[in-house]
């Protein structure tokens, strides 16, 4: 089906629904790359305006990649609920934003979730501007746990990523530690290996373990190895708390990762059925990423913000513990500079709400994109204000593994302090024990020596 | 404002930045300015032009002939939007290359990696693979600038040297990607890898003896690529620095 729209005298059609999408997108560089970004800043705004009167029921009869062909399409439609669905069943994406904005409260919002599919909250996160993508987050609680509870109001938690570049122990160690000192730790101790084989990963699983059982900290490690890796230490009888994947918006994306929804359903049972949590039992750890669809050429025409919102039907499937867009990392053919990764990462933070996701970011930029420290304190400071989940703790924000920056735990200590917000409520009592994060040296319980550190 | 000598330690253990101390909240003035120089070397490293009539000299002082062909990138800021452009030869005249190996040297995202060590791994390892070889060198270049290359010159297989996307500890990091058969569409998978060559990474000898020896391999089984060594560490890094 075709849309239409008349700007300044100018009639602008839009072939289908998800090139009405793409041109109403703002600009990035990824949707320039694929050829299917709006030709003019006018056409842009017209597609916007198209898109503002569309009925949102629309998204359900027509999808932007077919049913027949994509298992992420037929997830969504066959997992939507009608019922839910009613209480916007009448708005046009113009006033779903509005509604957004002014009616709706937490209880709404929740309520909501199963009601909202990817491409209707991508859609109206096209006609927002940043504070709109901030004050509509705020509003979202969404509330998971493991060994401990993350998503409560006033908090803010931290992954510890204790990255090295040979995954020595000592060195993954030491930097934990580090983290550990600065208050960090809360939302998972998480260290993406080196090398993805099930004999370094499972090294990394028991020293995490060993850490965390030496020290008593009420919080969940993980190793950031491949599904099939994690699978293959389960059944070795290594210490898995969280199972991690890689994942995108469409089947062919899923599959350039090296899965499927079975694997992931698969993974989802067997990290269940360890039974490791003492809080909850939220067990998958997801990333996604604005691009990776592209990057596989498995995007299907459709724009890389709302394919990356699909990604997020894919995490809701398995109720994750945690789940964060890696906003800057993929690099500037696809995010181009500061700019256009605040964006993306306030879209991604307000669609992952809405969907129901405890959603964290990585607030991080590489060195050939158009972006700085700068660019990164202005976007962590946007997310902790629309309520963000959790953050990334990097030593100095220096992974020396992936090379790439990302936030400090001292980045994390400032915006607690900036915001007034707290760790997680156990992870907070057991900082407290110690008297961290502002102790000025190791307190004794934390003896390096107690971890291997001589 | 020092941290105390015990979390100083954790220094011996990790090349991260651990134990910064801390102002308030915030690290303190001289780490901050460190952050800011590496980052700086990083993104001047990105920007850098190779310096073509240099690298020309210090490959003809190693005995290295050379030639030159460019993508149809017209310049950086269009280089670093559209790796597509980047992957496509312009129109040459490329002179015939003795011998069944190709070598690309291109600038890729760090010309400084290029110009300090592709002309002393080359001079390591062109004697033995391919004593003839005619070097060539590839401005605005992605890998797969290579495989264009490597089947204009009817190659058996293209080994490409590459600058690879700067980190804040190494701006000057060489990777080196070796592909059987060189054709257009060839895939990352279907390469080999050598990356972070530079002194304080894999040193340039080290380069040279594994290359020699992942040639070797790759010519007796007559492929490259995840099938001929599936232990490959994955590596995101890699991943993004790529094609």
């Amino acid at each position: 089906m075709a849309y239409a729209h008349t700007l300044h005298g100018t009639r602008y059609v839009f072939p289908d629904l998800r090139s009405l999408l793409a041109r109403a997108t703002p600009l990035r560089s990824g949707d320039s790359l694929a050829g299917i970004a709006a030709a003019s800043a006018a056409e842009r705004v017209a597609a916007q305006m198209a898109l503002a009167d569309l009925p949102l029921c629309r998204f359900l009869d027509e999808a932007v990649i077919p049913y027949e062909t994509d298992d992420v399409t037929r997830l969504i439609l066959d997992t939507h609920d009608r019922q839910a669905f009613a209480a916007i069943g009448h708005l046009t994406v113009g006033g779903f934003r509005d509604w957004l904005l002014g009616d709706a409260d937490g209880p709404a919002l929740a309520a909501l979730r199963p009601g909202l599919t990817p491409e209707m909250a991508a859609a109206v996160s096209k006609l927002m501007r940043l504070q709109d993508l901030v004050a509509v987050a705020a509003k979202c609680r969404v509330t998971t746990g493991f060994r401990n509870t993350l998503g409560l109001p006033g908090r803010l938690a931290v992954r510890l990523q204790p990255n090295h570049p040979t995954d020595n122990p000592r060195g993954v160690a030491a930097a934990l530690l580090d983290g550990l000192l600065l208050g960090a730790g809360d939302a998972v101790i998480g260290v993406n290996p080196a090398t993805d084989s099930p004999e370094a990963t499972a090294t990394l699983l028991h020293l995490l373990d060993e850490v965390r059982a030496r020290y008593a900290i009420p919080t969940q490690t993980c190793v950031l190895a491949h599904v099939t890796t994690t699978l293959a230490c389960i059944a070795r009888g290594a210490p898995v708390d969280l199972v991690f994947q890689s994942i995108g918006g469409s089947e062919a994306t899923n599959r350039s990762f090296g899965v499927n929804l079975a694997m992931l359903a698969e993974a989802h049972d067997a990290a269940r059925a360890l039974q490791r949590g003492t809080v909850g039992g939220n067990v998958m750890y997801f990333e996604t990423g604005q691009g990776s669809a592209l990057s596989a050429d498995a995007h299907h025409g459709v724009d890389q913000q709302t394919i990356e919102a699909r990604a997020y039907a894919v995490a809701r499937a398995f109720d994750p513990l945690l789940v964060n867009t890696v906003v800057g990392f993929i690099g500037p053919e696809y995010l181009a500079n500061g700019k256009q990764i605040t964006r993306a990462g306030l879209e991604d933070h307000l669609c992952g709400k809405l969907l129901g996701l405890p959603m964290g970011v990585d607030v991080c930029y590489t060195n050939h994109a158009d972006a700085d420290s700068d660019d990164m304190d202005a976007l962590l400071t946007l997310l902790g204000v629309a309520g963000v989940t959790y953050v990334m703790g990097v030593p100095g924000a220096d992974d020396v593994m992936l090379s790439y920056q990302s936030t400090s735990f001292h980045d994390a200590l400032y915006l607690r302090a900036a915001l007034g917000l707290r760790p997680a409520p156990e992870f907070a009592a057991w900082l407290d024990g110690m008297g961290l994060p502002n102790a000025g040296a190791i307190p004794a319980p934390l003896a390096p020596a107690l971890i291997g550190l001589g | 404002m020092t941290p105390p000598a015990r979390w100083l330690d954790l220094r011996r253990h990790t090349p991260a930045r651990v134990a910064l101390g801390r102002v308030g909240n915030a690290v303190p003035t001289s780490a901050h300015l460190a952050f800011q120089a590496d980052h700086a070397a990083a993104r001047d490293a990105v920007h850098a032009a190779l310096d073509v009539e240099r690298l020309r000299r210090d490959l003809a002082g190693h005995g290295l002939a050379s030639q030159l062909v460019r993508s149809v990138c017209p310049d950086r800021g269009t280089y670093l939007l559209r790796p597509d452009l980047g992957r496509r030869l312009a129109p040459h005249d490329l002179a015939p290359a003795p011998g069944r190996l190709a070598f690309v040297v291109g600038d890729g995202l760090s010309a400084v990696a290029v110009q300090r060590h592709a002309p002393a791994l080359l001079a390591a390892v062109v004697p033995v693979l391919e004593p003839q070889a005619s070097i060539v060198i590839a401005t605005q270049a992605r890998v797969a600038l290579g495989d264009a290359i490597g089947a204009a010159l009817a190659a058996t297989a293209v080994i490409v040297l590459i600058g690879e996307r700067p980190g804040l500890s190494a701006a000057d990091s060489l990777g080196v990607y070796i592909t059987w058969a060189p054709r257009l569409g060839r895939s990352d998978a279907e390469r080999n890898c050598l990356s972070n060559i530079r002194p304080a990474g894999m040193p340039v000898a080290e380069a040279a003896r594994r290359l020699i020896w992942l040639v070797g391999e790759i010519r007796r089984r007559g492929l490259s690529g995840v099938a001929l060594k599936d232990d490959t560490p994955y590596d995101r890094s890699t991943e993004v620095l790529g094609t």
